[in-house]
């Protein structure tokens, strides 16, 4: 059997594969703090059997560990379930600045591993457009993706939104290093595709150290 | 002989509750947060067998592996992950892991080969002094 995935059907699955591997190794780092924490309660309770003695703050400080990481895992859920809640409208009203905060949330952990900070500014008011929620998410997870390259020692970067007369834009700004990047691969194959989609532009600027994606305020006005 | 250990994950409260465990049975543990701080601890002291997280900001334990392989070869490092990989064990391997063990850890498995570990450390520290030995008594520098 043979068969071939159309390139927006591969970037998706790769990044939702992506994204669910990193939050749940993430929920899997929260099992073995929780596991720990249980074993040495546990080793805590054949102290007290054996009438070696155990000060209560020791025991208090061991759950009040375990209560953190059980909230921590709560929130990893809620993430991914929110992510997998993506697909369930191709087309959708969404509140742009809470888009990105998102996103922001769901690349966390690969943004921890690679140094990096994610500053989602949101503005003072909603910026809402109609598009399709999934590929924005993974357009936005591309170019977080390069700009986390790009970052430069400043490690940090900015996320920011604005309306504008016909839509709205995202802007990725202090990607100090984008103009000693020697190639030009970027906007890539699975951008372009998505941009499509979207009907959206991308605007890179090296030099200004920044990319910014135009998006119309509707999809369907859009096609 | 109580077991020297080092602890090496970027989650604070992971190492704490593991190593009071380890600590618990008799082991003499050291912790680490991050590899390049164990890269240092390494330098300045000799341990039975690290453990050490293969997901690590800044130095992931690959990388900490080869260094503390290129420092002090004789170390057993045993790696700790929630993503064992075939592919990412064959490359452990081949850099000189000797063991993995998967999160969440169970104490018992991992007890058993840090003492693994420990049994081949010193293997390899009485091969390397007889040779020493051995090589003195060749050349006469004594």
């Amino acid at each position: 059997m043979s068969f071939k995935l159309n390139i927006i059907g591969e970037t998706g699955l790769q990044f939702f594969g992506k994204m669910s591997a990193s939050n749940f190794h993430e929920i899997n780092n929260v099992l073995a703090i929780i596991n720990e924490n249980a074993g040495l309660l546990e080793d805590f309770g054949l102290m007290i059997k054996d009438g070696s003695p155990v000060e209560p703050e020791r025991l208090l400080a061991v759950s009040e560990k375990i209560i953190k990481q059980v909230q921590r895992a709560n929130t990893i859920v809620k993430t991914i379930n929110r992510f997998s809640h993506s697909v369930d409208k191709s087309v959708k009203r969404i509140d742009l600045g809470e888009t990105l905060a998102f996103m922001a949330e769901l690349s966390a952990r690969i943004a921890e591993r690679r140094g990096v900070t994610l500053k989602p500014e949101l503005p003072a008011t909603q910026v809402k457009i109609t598009t399709s929620p999934f590929f924005l998410e993974n357009l936005v997870w591309l170019c977080l993706d390069f700009a986390m390259n790009v970052t430069g020692v400043g490690k940090t970067v900015r996320l920011a939104v604005k309306q504008t007369e016909n839509g709205a834009l995202v802007k990725f700004t202090r990607l100090e290093a984008f103009a000693e990047l020697q190639d030009d691969t970027f906007p890539a194959e699975q951008e372009n595709a998505l941009l499509g989609s979207l009907g959206a532009k991308l605007t890179a600027d090296p030099d200004g150290g920044e990319i910014i994606i135009t998006l119309p305020e509707s999809i369907a006005e859009a096609a | 002989m109580s077991e020297k250990v080092l602890l090496v994950d970027d989650e604070k409260d992971f190492v704490g509750a593991l190593a009071e465990r380890m600590q618990n049975r008799g082991m003499d543990v050291s912790t680490s947060t991050s590899a390049k701080d164990a890269l240092k601890k390494v330098e300045g002291e000799s341990y039975d067998a690290i453990i050490l997280d293969l997901m690590m900001p800044e130095m992931d334990g690959l990388e900490a592996l080869a260094e503390i392989k290129k420092k002090k070869p004789e170390l057993q490092v045993i790696l700790l992950t929630g993503q064992a990989t075939v592919e990412k064990g064959i490359e452990a391997m081949k850099i000189g892991a000797m063991d993995f063990v998967e999160k969440p850890a169970d104490l018992k498995v991992l007890t058993e080969k840090i003492k693994k570990a420990q049994a081949q450390r010193m293997l390899l520290v009485e091969k390397k002094t007889e040779e020493k030995i051995k090589n003195i008594l060749l050349t006469g520098g004594w």
